[in-house]
């Protein structure tokens, strides 16, 4: 059998819902709801097909570099227990099909974005899928615990590339949502590192607890869910946000806090044992969403 | 189902699925259009 025979049975076996699982949907749902949160919070209207297509081009743009890191990940996805059903480890798609789809969803989301939106907007979006794609997937994932400290800044463009949709700029506020995604990004993903930990050392990726261990990473955990708690409260503490957001930062930024603490606590070294970890990486996608939301409301009150 | 029926029937709900998809983007395009120039 050729290597075009293999390419085409795969394709042909491939369903349109595997090319939609490419794209990562759950990750592009948070994506998509920072981006256009940006876009709300934002001090000027948008016309709502401006708004429409810039949030399908961030969809898009998203969606499309998960696609490349599913592509370029194909190889450690194989080996782990909560990826190795993904389409391209599973035959369902092959490399070659899913690479070709991924440039070509994340070419055209620029695209349309430049045209329909803005070019500073297109710009970010670009930025965001190169990040994600060149520096955390191929660079970063493989050699370093501080992959997800580093990489984790391509998610955090969304909340800016919704602003600057709306405005043209990037202000101050934008940046800290940036900044507050940011921090978010490395506690989210170490809590669920630490109950998946066998799953990455199978792979070889150099996430946090298989290369410092447990007892260091929990203590990551909460010294970065310090700083993100402080981020929090900059926005209200400098005038861009009223007193609903402020409230709001500091009730979550606790709850948080709180749960981290329970977390750097534990010492459990099985999953079962690990409900802490369990707890904060589910309070910490809460967390996200209600915070954003709640920023959208304040903003619209002032 | 035997495997050339349920390539075809893959193949089929792909190229709907696509169609679906160029008909919305045909939409978004004349909608951007449209409004482009209200705002120009």
């Amino acid at each position: 059998m050729q290597a075009s025979d293999t390419i085409f049975a795969a394709t042909a076996a491939a369903d349109w819902r595997d090319y939609v699982a490419l794209l990562k949907p759950r990750v592009v749902s948070l994506v998509v709801f920072t981006g256009a949160c940006g876009m709300f919070a934002a001090p000027v209207a948008i016309h709502p097909v401006i708004a429409l297509t810039a949030i399908i081009c961030i969809a898009v743009g998203a969606g499309a570099a998960g696609a490349l890191n599913m592509w370029y990940e194909a190889d450690i996805d194989g080996l782990m227990k909560r990826t190795q059903d993904r389409p391209i480890p599973a035959g369902r798609i092959d490399g070659a099909s899913a690479l070709a789809f991924g440039v070509t969803l994340s070419l055209f989301s620029v695209f349309v974005m430049g045209v329909g939106v803005n070019w500073l907007a297109a710009s970010l979006l670009l930025a965001s899928i190169l990040f994600y794609v060149v520096i955390y997937t191929v660079w970063l994932k493989r050699r370093t615990p501080q992959n997800i400290v580093i990489g984790g800044a391509a998610g955090a463009f969304p909340p800016m590339i919704g602003w600057a949709a709306a405005t043209g700029d990037v202000t101050l506020l934008p940046v800290l949502l940036f900044a507050i995604i940011f921090l978010w990004t490395p506690p989210h993903f170490w809590a669920l590192a630490l109950f998946m930990k066998s799953d990455y050392a199978a792979a070889g990726v150099p996430m946090l607890p298989v290369t410092a261990g447990r007892r260091e990473t929990r203590r990551q955990v909460l010294i970065y869910s310090v700083p993100l708690v402080a981020v929090t409260l900059l926005p209200g503490l400098l005038g861009l946000t009223g007193l609903v957001f402020g409230c709001a930062a500091v009730l979550l930024g606790t709850v948080f806090l709180w749960l981290a603490v329970k977390v750097a606590r534990n010492h459990a070294t099985d999953p079962s044992g690990m409900q802490p970890e369990k707890r904060l990486f589910t309070y910490s996608i809460f967390y996200l969403f209600a915070l954003f939301a709640v920023l959208v409301v304040d903003r619209s009150m002032t | 189902m035997k495997p050339d029926e349920l390539f075809e029937a893959r193949r089929r709900s792909r190229n709907t699925a696509l169609g679906l998809v160029l008909g919305g983007l045909a939409v978004l395009f004349f909608a951007i259009t449209i409004t482009k120039l209200a705002m120009a």
